[in-house]
């Protein structure tokens, strides 16, 4: 998944064998809108520093913040230093630091004020003199949506939305993507019409979890698993995303989104693509889109909404021994609010591989645990050679890849209790990332940081994805919004009575992650 | 901690066996065997930097301790689980005629099928593969900048008995320079015409680095001494004048280059736990450091 630039391929102390030298990203800067938000301080400005610790960083790099701010460029700096000081991951040192802190920059101002814009491009070129960025500039938008038609806009009208020569100008953003089909399209016709495609990298932070790479790694290197990968022995397959917590403090962001938009959309219709799609070609990022895409246009949604799909909403009560309020009584929160806080859905993929194996996807607040695991359950087998009271204790097979936390892979299969009898029972086989690779695998937010710097896109999704996903998501959305409010459920339990009597429908129960 | 005295490979595999289940999790998660050969006065060091090196990569750790060779032959250990360790570990004394065998005691305690790398902390055999432990291993680690004698030449007789899967920490220990070095010529796409080096007046580092720039480069390499720490500077001359890496704390480097302002970079000398760590990252043969090591011998001939 490497893209090596000509220069590069050129340089005589590189060697693709060479396999000890990490890849530095070439010379550049990073601008970023939103320092002061919770993306910027506790993911985005960590993750730098955690980069630059692991020498991954050109010499020279810049960080340029940019907010409604009276602050110059040392306030900025001590912004930093306590965010870094608070979550970074690696230890703090004091050269490190040193080496970074030449580069920071603070351009006050507001998005729609064209001064402050012209400062900004004054102190992107007085960087590419002084700190030898090279043109090249990445600008991070850790702000809501809403603006990044202004700040897009803002960046064309000023020029900098093109670098000199052939220096490259990249956009990145987070979710949300939209908040239906349409949106989407919206939003991607705002960015579209300043940055060409491949110059907009949308960060989906799980595409950067080790684990979620290493569905690939599993399914694709290896000859024991992709035999059992079709509907010959795969019964279903489960995907949930857990949280123990409420919504905190975001009650602004999430009111009115929910969680099906906030996650299904996202981060569980890019795992279910990644579980599901055929072996690509090559791990370069036009042949795993092709591969995502083919999958996410084959999904289709079964007749019955009503009976195929939940949500929820949850009650007041206790979970892990706290006292907690229900969504509606939540700050900020309306008490007529219809948002789910708990949505699942079952699909179908319309394929060979896949045709008549139901993908259950399920995702919400205030659960058991947080947890995000995929579980692939098999088919019993077609013949058991023992008496029904000997297998009493036998359930399905199954395969489930832990995501987070305690990222790795579980087997369960039967094993003989030992004793005279023959009885069969449940057992599980574990493989725990922490186990084999302790301490190695970077934040998602270092590797997909580096990505953009690098230029390297197979783990961001493009705009045909996002649709694809709104597609399948849109009715569901449009049958819940006839049907009023949301089912209350407990909290600290795993979601309300409907999604457990949707899978009771069809003969299955959820799993306890 | 199980002690046992006067005892054999069998017994110590039990031991292991015996402590995982105490541990409550019979199941093994280690990825590799990794054999330290030391001596008894640096042993602790050792066993110190492989714990923290465990942390990266469990592992089931052997150090054996070869003691004097005369007399009846007594086999000692120690055998752990837990305790800040994610693998086992095991400390085997060696003493009488079973020092020529070391080999026998460690065979069956390999791990199946999993990797074997061996590490000598300080004075290595002259040809570690025909070592009978080194021949064990598919990883053969050394550090010639720990001989303790023959220290300017250590390198060079390493680098002389080079196998596939032989590897120094005088060569890991510069990964830091020549990723900087590579990234300088990335920025700098550049001819370099001469190249020079300062460093200590004995750094196996400085003689890997240079026989590195050679190779690569095909340009001629100057050496020049200061007091160190380490490698202190490391200038590329092209024609648009030089690309320079000054280091004089062992920390914080200044980068220059043509027509760029300097700039500070972070270069820490990094300590052996992390060395070890990077070595068992890899576990296959290191094609650059061989071509090096030829290099080097070549340069070395010609002197």
């Amino acid at each position: 998944m490497t893209n090596m630039s000509a220069a590069h391929s050129t340089n005589p102390l590189r060697d693709p064998q060479d396999r000890r030298l990490p890849q530095i990203a070439g010379p550049c800067g990073l601008v970023l809108f939103g320092v002061t938000g919770d993306l910027a301080r506790k993911k985005v400005m960590p993750a730098i520093y955690d980069l630059a610790n692991r020498g991954l960083l050109p010499p020279g790099f810049s960080l340029v913040g940019f907010a409604r701010r009276d602050w110059a460029n040392e306030d900025f700096a001590k912004v930093v230093h306590d965010s870094v000081r608070e979550n970074s991951r690696t230890e703090f040192r004091e050269e490190v630091w040193k080496q970074l802190a030449e580069g920071f920059r603070f351009v006050p101002g507001d998005f729609s004020d064209d001064v402050a814009f012209d400062k900004l491009r004054q102190t992107i070129e007085e960087l590419d003199t002084t700190r030898g960025t090279g043109g090249n500039h990445a600008f991070y938008l850790a702000i809501p949506p809403s603006f990044f038609g202004d700040v897009v806009g803002q960046l064309k009208e000023h020029g900098l939305s093109e670098g000199p020569g052939d220096a490259w100008r990249r956009v990145v953003i987070e979710k949300p993507f939209g908040h239906d089909l349409e949106s989407a399209r919206e939003l991607n016709k705002v960015l579209s019409d300043v940055f060409p495609s491949e110059s907009v990298f949308r960060i989906d932070h799980y595409l950067g979890k080790e684990t979620v790479q290493n569905i690939l790694a599993m399914r694709f290197a290896n000859a024991m698993f992709e035999p059992l990968w079709n509907s010959n022995y795969v019964d279903h397959v489960q995907i949930t995303m857990a949280e123990d917590i409420g919504i905190g403090s975001r009650a602004g962001y999430y009111d009115g989104i929910g969680s099906a938009r906030d996650v299904i959309q996202n981060h569980l219709m890019q795992l279910m693509a990644l579980v599901a799609m055929e072996e690509p070609t090559s791990f370069d990022a036009a042949s795993l889109r092709l591969e995502k895409q083919k999958v996410l246009s084959s999904v289709v949604l079964p007749k019955r909404l009503d009976l195929t799909t939940a949500r929820g909403q949850y009650a007041a009560g206790w979970a892990g021994g706290e006292e907690v309020v229900g969504y509606l009584d939540e700050q900020d929160i309306p008490p007529t609010s219809t948002t789910d806080t708990f949505a699942a859905v079952k699909l179908n993929i319309e394929t060979r591989r896949w045709a008549g194996v139901p993908f259950y996807l399920r995702t919400g607040k205030r659960l058991g645990r947080r947890v995000t695991e995929v579980a692939v359950v098999f088919k019993r087998a077609p013949h058991l050679p023992f008496s029904s009271t000997q297998t009493e204790e036998l359930t399905e097979n199954a395969l489930v890849i832990r995501i987070q936390p305690d990222e790795g892979m579980t087997i369960r299969f039967g094993s003989k209790v030992p004793g005279t009898a023959m009885e069969i029972r449940d057992v599980n086989m574990d493989f725990a990332y922490g186990g084999t690779f302790t301490e190695v695998s970077p934040e998602a937010y270092e590797r997909l940081i580096l990505d953009v710097l690098l230029g390297d896109p197979p783990l961001f999704p493009q705009h045909e994805e996002v649709e694809l996903s709104w597609q399948i998501l849109d009715p569901v959305l449009a049958h819940w919004a006839k049907k009023g409010k949301p089912e209350q459920y407990e909290p600290g339990a795993w979601g309300p009575d409907s999604a457990h009597a949707m899978l009771a429908r069809d003969g299955r129960t959820w799993r306890r992650p | 901690m199980i002690e046992l005295t006067d005892t054999n490979s069998s017994a110590i595999a039990a031991a292991f066996v015996h402590g995982r289940t105490q541990a409550g999790s019979p199941a093994m998660g280690m990825v590799m065997t990794l054999v330290i050969v030391v001596d008894e006065d640096v042993a602790d060091d050792a066993m110190e930097a492989a714990r923290a090196a465990s942390q990266e990569h469990p592992a089931r750790v052997l150090g054996v301790i070869v003691g004097d060779g005369r007399g009846a032959a007594h086999v000692n250990a120690q055998v752990g689980i837990g305790s800040g360790w994610i693998g086992e570990t095991a400390l085997i004394r060696l003493s009488g005629q079973v020092v020529k065998h070391a080999d026998s005691v460690v065979l069956p305690l390999l791990l199946p099928d999993s990797p074997v790398a061996v590490w000598w902390p300080s004075n290595p055999p002259a040809d570690p593969a025909a070592d009978p432990l080194g021949a064990l291993a598919t990883r053969r680690i050394t550090d010639a900048a720990a001989a303790s004698s023959g220290k300017t030449l250590a390198i060079y007789s390493q680098c002389e008995s080079y196998a596939p899967g032989n590897t120094d920490l005088a060569w890991t220990r510069i990964t830091a320079w020549r990723a900087l070095l590579a990234a300088s010529l990335d920025q700098h796409p550049l001819k370099v015409r001469r190249a020079s080096i300062t460093s200590e007046r004995i750094s196996p580092s400085a003689d890997l680095l240079g026989a590195w720039l050679s190779d690569r480069l095909k340009v001629p390499v100057d050496r020049a001494n200061s007091s160190g720490p380490g490698i202190t500077e490391v200038v590329l001359e092209t024609k648009e004048g030089p690309i320079r890496i000054t280091r004089t704390d062992g920390k914080l480097a200044t980068f220059s280059s043509p027509g760029r302002p300097d700039r500070p970079i972070a270069l820490k000398r990094r300590d052996l736990p992390e060395l070890l760590a990077e070595e068992l990252r890899r576990l296959d043969e290191d094609n650059v450091y061989a071509a090096t090591a030829r290099r080097l011998v070549a340069l070395g001939k010609k002197k």
